[in-house]
């Protein structure tokens, strides 16, 4: 041992390459900057080119001059844009509590001893792996003013005489819009609570049901409470993804009728890029991000280890 | 408090039978301890008497009434799982107050018995703590306080102690039997240690691949094993097991493989030549200047007692000595045999003769 270090000391303290080498933080920065530049080029020019363009009067094809707050002062008048906002809040709210209860009882459901457990599985996981603009299609189809199976199944029930108006009708648009988002999202709620449901001991549930619990208590004294950092990350993914939605919208209603299902996205998207306002469009893609923001932070604080899972003693 | 009885008890998961028809009869307070190899089915029949498993056949009687079909919440029966199953979003007082919670108690009236409960177990300056923030030792102590707060019918445990360093272990031996001393309570315990059930039971059930061997008080085990597999099993070190013969010429004479002869207390009715099993328990022995010749293999000395390896008749036996001897490996040694203490059984069948 004593004669091996000595014979290594000259050969540490050598040459400016080998000291380089026993350099961690210099190390450190070469392994890392790969992935800096990475990150800078291709997530946060795009995002900052954003910003700036908000607060230019950029139309397609002409270079915008700085105009500071002009785009958002106009925005503060602009009914269409509060109106699209409101659908927004609407539609993330009421989706993200039908995804989060649906998706749980399904979840629950198939945490059960099932026959033919994997392909159920396997069925629910696939309004998640059909490209979205297909099954926008489907839906656009299945909502169709003349030709829906909808209609068609109720009429024939005889429940109903006419042809309901799915798309046509303001609060008959943002339902559908709605059930379609949601039927999309199920999958991945329903499938990452399962995940997290089986993390759950069986064994906490037999001491439950002998300690004297009703599979009601069961559920709510022990399911959920340790299912709920779970939840707490499932759900602000699925509330990020139904906030930005686009593609549902823009296929089945382009925002339609008189806006009533126009989505902040869909509204900077159609401002923007067919109405050439760039600089509008992106200001109303911009004030999405305080929304957004809110929702990771809650979403944060939500998510910090609880008092429970932290280890160790005090 | 309750007795507990199996009435001709199985169970098979699918076409696999893995318990194959047991009967055991347990009394009030008693203290009775399921011990056999991993595997035998011993937690699967507590499991059965808790509600987790259904019953294939048989019947299972708490108090005299049937269960096979009631469910677990039920049956008043207090279980300490071998993970303990903590809830590990609760604190320790919520932990141990949940039974009472679920069944509706107030809040001041489960504050009032789990205080209590602490106290016996030297919980009460853990009770804030989540069962993360606790030792394994501790945590065992919640999982036994979560089953005394109830004062149930019937305390089952699952190997609760093979978590625990050997040191702990023997504490909690004692603080458990002396829960019991104190609560008396039916209590049903499983392990695969067979010197936890000598130590802590009233009563033993031996058990191997899914069928009770023989159920009896731990010294009766120890001195009557019906079987080879309970001789082999009760006692350590084990019981010396010898292959051999009756002699042809002395019905009080069994003869090893290469012909030494060992001494009977009484004359065995055997079959000339029928394969038989000379069981000997390594604490038989006494030095004897006239007795017969062994070969130390290996001694090891741990104080109290010597523990000496020594070839005879064509196999190793293990030897315990009182008293402290001086023998190296390849010394001859001369021993006397208390033939009264020899149990000998049959080959084929494995039961004693
Ligand atoms: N749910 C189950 N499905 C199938 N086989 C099982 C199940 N539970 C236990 N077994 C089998 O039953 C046998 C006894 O298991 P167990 O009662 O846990 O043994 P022990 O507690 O005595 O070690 C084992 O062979 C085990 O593989
Ligand atoms: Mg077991």
């Amino acid at each position: 041992m004593t004669s091996s270090s000595t014979t290594a000391e000259p050969e540490r303290s050598g040459t400016i390459l080998s000291r380089f080498n026993n350099s961690r933080n210099a190390l450190g920065i070469i392994f890392m900057l790969p992935a800096a530049i990475f990150l800078i080029g291709f997530l946060t020019y795009p995002l900052g080119l954003g910003v700036w363009l908000g607060f230019t009067d950029t139309r397609i094809g002409r270079a915008g001059d700085f105009i500071g707050l002009e785009n958002y002062a106009y925005l503060m008048d602009d009914q269409v844009f509060w109106l699209s906002v409101f659908n927004t809040v609407v539609y993330t709210v009421i989706a993200s509590i039908l995804k989060f209860v649906l998706g749980l009882w399904l979840a629950l459901i198939l945490n059960e001893k099932l026959p033919y457990k994997s392909f159920f599985r396997a069925i629910v996981l696939l309004p998640w792996v059909v490209p979205t603009v297909l099954s926008a299609l489907a839906f656009w189809w299945i909502y169709d003013a003349q030709f829906s199976i909808l209609s068609w199944s109720l009429m024939k029930l005889g429940l109903i005489d006419t042809p309901i108006n799915f798309l046509g009708d303001p609060l008959n648009a943002r339902l559908s819009v709605i059930a379609a988002n949601v039927w999309r999202g199920i999958p991945f709620v329903a499938i990452s609570l399962l995940a997290g449901l089986q993390t759950i001991p069986v064994s906490l549930q037999e001491a439950a049901s002998l300690d004297g619990a009703t599979p009601w208590k069961r559920f709510r004294y022990v399911t959920l409470p340790m299912l709920t950092p779970i939840i707490a990350v499932v759900m602000t993914f699925s509330v990020l993804f139904t906030f930005t939605d686009f593609q549902l919208i823009y296929v089945l209603t382009k925002g339609g009728p008189v806006n009533a299902t126009h989505l902040m996205a869909t509204l900077s998207f159609q401002r923007g890029i067919p109405g050439g306002q760039l600089g509008e469009g992106a200001a109303i893609a911009v004030s999405m991000i305080p929304f957004l923001l809110a929702a990771i932070l809650f979403s944060f604080f939500g998510l910090q280890r609880r008092k429970w899972q932290q280890g160790g003693q005090d | 408090m309750a007795p507990v009885e199996f009435v001709k008890v199985r169970k098979s998961f699918g076409a696999t039978p893995i318990i194959k028809g047991v009967d055991i009869d347990i009394a009030d307070g008693e203290f009775v301890i399921l011990v056999g190899p991993s595997g035998c089915g011993k937690s699967t029949l507590l499991r059965m008497l808790a509600g987790l498993e259904n019953i294939t056949a048989g019947e299972i009687r708490i108090g005299g009434r049937v269960v096979n079909k009631m469910p677990p919440k039920e049956r008043d029966i207090a279980m300490v799982f071998q993970n303990y199953a903590l809830y590990p979003h609760m604190t320790v007082a919520e932990n141990m107050g949940f039974s009472l919670l679920m069944n509706g108690i107030p809040k001041s009236g489960i504050e009032a018995k789990v205080r209590p409960a602490a106290e016996i177990l030297g919980l009460t300056n853990l009770l804030d703590r989540y069962p993360r923030q606790l030792s394994g030792g501790q945590r065992q102590r919640v999982a036994m306080g979560r089953a005394i707060v109830r004062n149930p019918q019937v305390f089952l445990f699952d190997e609760p102690l093979s978590n625990l360093d050997a040191k702990l272990r023997v504490q909690m031996r004692v603080e458990i039997k002396e829960l019991h001393q104190r609560l008396k309570t039916t209590t049903v315990y499983v392990t695969h240690d067979q010197i936890e059930a000598m130590t802590m039971a009233d009563k033993i059930v031996v058990m191997h691949d899914g069928i009770v061997e023989q159920v009896g008080a731990p010294l009766d085990l120890y001195d009557r094993p019906n079987n080879l597999f309970v001789a082999g099993f009760i006692g350590s070190p084990a019981m010396n097991m010898i292959d051999g013969t009756i002699s042809p010429s002395d019905p009080k004479v069994f003869l090893t493989g290469d012909g030494t002869a060992l001494p009977l207390a009484k004359p065995v009715d055997a079959a000339n030549g029928k394969a038989l099993v000379y069981g000997l328990r390594p604490e038989h022995v006494r030095f004897d200047p006239n007795g017969i010749p062994a070969t130390v293999v290996v001694t090891e000395p741990t104080g109290a007692e010597t523990l000496v390896i020594a070839r005879l008749g064509g196999s190793d036996l293990t030897l315990v000595f009182h008293e402290r001897i001086l023998v190296n490996p390849g010394d001859t040694l001369r021993i006397a045999i208390n033939e009264a203490a020899v149990h000998v059984f049959d080959r084929a069948t494995g039961q004693r003769l």
